[in-house]
């Protein structure tokens, strides 16, 4: 039997365990079985799909299978694209399994979850091995709606329904411009085959409409500004694990979604399909930092940074294309490496910090980290962890996160070669962008660790929290190790996706892992190079020999005090600073005069005991210039055509009627 | 043989970078002193401070945790690493191609990012309000600095701090309007990264105008040494990039003789000498900002460096 075969049976064993979960939901032992079992498929499904990214797998790599569409049948295949997608699918999916062996135990109605969980793990499985756009829509609805039915399964809570209307209401959006997108791919006479799509030929003008439809239908999912509104609603809605799967992994199946479409399927574009991508993801990067830096809530915190990840995404595969289009194929492939390998350091940080926050959540029962504070002392191992995640989404040397980051400053530096004008000013345009959107990621990290786990309790939960069970911290430590690994040695993945770069981009880095010391070069003619390892062995020897030096020459007694606080230590833990007082500087400097914030002051006059209030509040603008217009036309027409449901049967006949010699009509004049 | 004097030359270099710190801090200290009519203290000055922190007893608040003693060394570690890759008075340092320039800004962020947590471990009104405020500038100055960066890489087509200081060493590059900008926009950089005024009064103590000291303020003993220590590599790793990089000259080639390292181990203190003078002056010079005022200053900087890149975008000559 080929891999493809294999991991189909790896889906179709996750519907089996989601049938069985919907049988069994109620049972003592169904936490423990489903999630179970989840993790043993996903770990066969990660040892297939890197068996098949490194070439290790069979030559078979399709099945046809007698499903779907009568004529057309249902199509799956493994090629390195989908092979290096599986693989993040499948290592996310696992993590979350194992987490969800623990986190699941406090599931007050695991019925609302249990089912779906697998049942999304097979969608996602199943849309990345589609191979005809019949059996990839179905995937990808499927994916949406178990996705939904995980988002409301808190449903008491009025927000999380509000939240699951809205996400219901986008993916719906995106299903039909993906729709439209493969409609069009297909052309008139219909090959729904992606084998048979890539070999047509079609317009120019065709190509672009596709490109603007998946960034509608793939981007919305992913979170692109300005389709990103319902993603900071419906990520935190979800039980943790669910929205580490959401945020880390979901949004990568979207990513999946656009270079197959754009970069495999469409054929050639031109060089302003990569400025399009270019302003999008700088956008979304720098707003998506921006909003999460607002945030108090560190759920919806983390999926705001889920946006700005997005956008740096896009952001290397917008240089991609550009250098594509204009034929620079090494750059290309520099670009489009920094794109995958933040594809998946991404969905490892950003799982990781959902289990934490998710732990958070289990000791305490709150997210808003205004009212927590001092969870190191209680959660020492889930604080050493969370921390590991922040530094990696921060970006900072040794983990993996810089090294995305800095293969994406190497893209904008190949780049001043580029012919067109737009493309020379928007390119360090977009560095700069993405260096501030870094930059404030620190900060809006600092935010959430410092707040949340530093500094003193500000409540009795998060005085009296406990650390939480070995199932979520070992879940949260293979993360915390992929991400330190993933970041010392980063050549060997370079070189895993190089079969990727050639084929989508045309060529490949250089062999990474056969150079000195595992450093990392993207070109040889600029020469630069970064080597995690060693600048990892320096720091730790270096702090090694300070912490020596001290300890063997130096005074080592120690005194435990007060806080000194400048003489005037105050004894209530409001007195430290809150998330919104810590963002406060950045947001004067980045927000004020824009109709995001908005501050009212209610200072008594003097001599008033009343007591002085401070609101802040803080909006999305998009939502009221793009949503809101939409929202209220929808409801318009809704209400014109809800008359139509109290006619006679004379004028629905009448009406039917017309409606046929109409469309009769344009038939007869189109042909 | 070549790789122990390579090795040598390493070592020595990352030695020399701890030594000549703190007499650069002394140095400034002592000039500015000196413009403001006082005696001073005298230059050896933060050596003594150094050793005597060394030598008492750390007191620790009592709801400290290990990131708050764990903090000082890797804050230390990270600035000394980062100041390692900065050549000070000889090229071809051993392990130079194991970062580039972007990489030693990612370092010295990771020092910040320790050091900002560290300010709010105890929990304390003033720990936080330097760790937000120090966040809200390097905001700004980061974004400014990899800009800069950007330009210099541009014109050496490699983002290599060797390769920027051999390039621009040769005859070939010349005067640059983008380099120009560049080294105003360093400077603006190193002086809002360093705390310097008008960015932040490192002499002060009074509170509100703190951001620097404001996040170290629960330190003391050994650990209150090891940040000092660190904030004066810091100090140094900036004026031996500046002069690294604008003023490349001196720097000894790889292999050369040892008459030529000596040669450029003498420049590189007068350019210390220099750098720390003007540093002195300038301070004197100006009168501290307010903090909502600082983002139009390094926003300055984040603007010089955007716009020497889009020069060099346009054209590969300016």
């Amino acid at each position: 039997m080929s891999v493809v075969a294999f991991l189909m049976l790896c889906a179709a064993a996750l519907l089996g365990v989601a049938l069985l979960a919907m049988a069994a939901s109620h049972a003592r032992a169904a936490t423990a079985l489903v999630y179970g079992a989840s993790l043993a498929i996903c770990i066969v499904g990660t040892a297939l799909s890197i068996a098949a990214l490194t070439g290790r797998a069979g030559a078979a790599t399709r099945l046809i299978l007698p499903l779907g569409v009568p004529w057309i049948g249902a199509h799956f295949a493994i090629d390195s694209l989908s092979a290096f997608f599986l693989a993040v699918v499948n290592i996310g999916g696992a993590a979350a399994s194992l987490y969800g062996l623990g986190y699941g135990t406090h599931e007050d109605e695991p019925h609302r979850v249990l089912p779906f969980f697998p049942a999304f793990l097979a969608g996602m499985n199943l849309v990345v091995l589609a191979d005809d756009a019949f059996s990839y829509l179905l995937s990808w609805e499927f994916m949406s709606l178990a996705s939904w039915a995980l988002v409301i399964a808190h449903h008491r809570d009025a927000e999380n329904r509000r939240a699951g209307f809205v996400y219901l209401i986008m993916a719906s959006v995106g299903t039909l411009a993906l729709l439209l997108a493969f409609g069009l791919l297909a052309g008139p006479d219909g090959h729904y085959d992606f084998e048979a799509i890539r070999l047509g030929a079609r317009a120019p003008l065709t190509s672009a409409l596709v490109l603007v439809l998946v960034l509608i239908g793939a981007g919305s999912k992913a979170g692109l500004v300005p389709l990103h509104a319902w993603l900071p609603l419906a990520h935190p809605a979800a039980p943790s694990h669910v929205s580490a799967l959401m945020s880390g992994v979901m949004t990568k199946v979207a990513i999946y979604a656009f270079i197959r479409i754009v970069f495999d399927l469409a054929g050639a574009l031109p060089w302003w399909s990569g400025a399009l991508l270019l302003a999008v993801g700088s956008l979304s990067a720098v707003l998506g930092v921006l909003q999460a830096l607002m945030q108090d809530d560190t759920k919806r915190l983390l999926a705001c940074s889920t946006i700005e990840n997005i956008g740096i995404i896009f952001i290397g595969l917008g240089l991609a294309l550009a250098f594509r289009a204009d034929g620079v194929a090494a750059a290309a492939a520099l670009a489009m490496t920094a794109a995958l390998l933040h594809v998946l350091n991404h969905s490892f940080f950003k799982s990781l910090l959902f289990f934490g926050a998710g732990a958070v959540l289990t000791a305490t029962g709150d997210r808003n980290m205004d009212r927590l504070g001092g969870l190191i002392h209680r959660m020492p191992v889930t604080s050493f962890l969370f921390l590991a995640g922040c530094m990696a989404i921060s970006a900072l040397p040794p983990l993996n996160g810089f090294v995305s980051e800095w293969l994406t400053f190497q893209a904008v530096l190949q780049s001043p070669d580029l012919p067109q004008w737009a493309l020379k000013v928007m390119v360090p345009a977009a560095g700069g962008l993405l260096a501030l959107a870094a930059a404030l990621a620190g900060a809006a990290f600092v935010k959430t660790f410092g707040i949340t786990f530093l500094g003193r309790p500000r409540s009795t939960e998060a005085a009296n929290a406990k650390e939480v069970d070995r199932f979520s911290l070992s879940a949260m430590t293979l993360l915390a190790l992929l991400c330190l690994i993933a970041g010392i040695v980063p050549g060997f993945i370079m070189d895993a996706v190089a079969p990727i770069t050639r084929n989508l981009a045309g060529a490949a880095l250089p062999l990474q892992s056969k150079l000195p010391w595992l450093t990392i070069v993207p070109s040889f003619e600029s020469g630069s190079s970064y080597n995690g390892l060693l600048i990892f062995l320096f720091i730790a020897f270096s702090s090694l020999l300070a912490v020596w030096a001290i300890h063997r020459f130096a005074s080592h007694a120690i005194r435990r005090a007060p806080a000194w606080d400048c003489g005037f230590p105050d004894p209530s833990p409001a007195t430290q600073y809150s998330g919104s007082g810590f963002a406060q500087p950045i947001r004067r400097v980045f927000l004020t005069r824009t109709p995001a914030t908005r501050e009212q002051l209610s200072m008594p006059a003097p001599g008033d005991m009343r007591a002085a209030r401070f609101t802040l509040t803080i909006a999305d603008p998009l939502w009221d210039w793009l949503y809101q217009p939409f929202v209220s036309a929808v409801e318009i027409a809704a209400l014109q055509l809800n008359k139509l449901q109290f006619l006679t049967i004379r004028r629905y006949l009448s009406l039917v009627f017309l409606s046929l010699v109409s469309l009769l009509l344009v038939l007869a004049i189109w042909s | 043989m070549e790789l122990i004097s390579a090795l040598l030359v390493q070592l020595m270099q990352m030695m020399l970078v701890l030594w000549a710190a703190p007499l650069l801090t002394g140095f400034v200290r002592k000039v500015k002193a000196r413009l403001q009519r006082r005696q001073g203290p005298p230059i050896l000055q933060p050596y003594r401070d150094i050793l005597r922190l060394l030598k008492k007893e750390v007191v620790v608040a009592n709801n400290a945790s290990w990131i708050f003693r764990v903090a000082p060394y890797l804050i230390f570690a990270a600035t000394w690493v980062a100041a390692a890759l900065v050549p000070t008075f000889a090229k071809g340092l051993l392990f130079s191609w194991s970062a580039d320039l972007i990489a030693i800004i990612a370092l010295l962020a990771s020092a910040r990012f320790f050091l900002a947590l560290a300010g709010m471990d105890i929990g304390t009104a003033f720990g936080g309000i330097g760790s937000s405020r120090e966040m809200m500038i390097a905001s700004l100055a980061e974004p400014a600095m990899l800009l800069v960066v950007f330009t210099m890489a541009l014109v050496a087509r490699s983002t290599q701090l060797s390769a920027v200081a051999d390039l621009l060493a040769s005859s070939g590059v010349g005067l640059r309007v983008s380099l120009g900008l560049a080294m105003v926009g360093l400077i603006i950089v190193a002086i809002a990264e360093n705390g310097r005024i008008p960015v932040d009064n490192p002499a002060t103590h009074l509170e509100l105008t703190m951001v620097h000291e404001a996040m170290v303020l629960e330190y003391s003993g050994r650990h209150l040494a090891m940040i000092e220590l660190a904030a004066a590599v810091k100090l140094l790793l900036y004026v031996s990039l500046i002069g690294c990089i604008f003023v490349p000259w001196t720097l000894a080639a790889p292999g050369g003789s040892t008459a030529s390292h000596l040669a450029g181990f003498g420049a590189y203190i007068a350019k210390l000498a220099l750098f720390g003078f003007l540093l002195a002056v300038f301070e004197t010079a100006i009168a501290k900002m307010r903090v909502f005022r600082l983002p139009d200053f390094v926003g300055g900087a984040l603007m010089l460096g955007l716009l020497g890149t889009l020069l060099l975008f346009a054209s590969r000559s300016l």
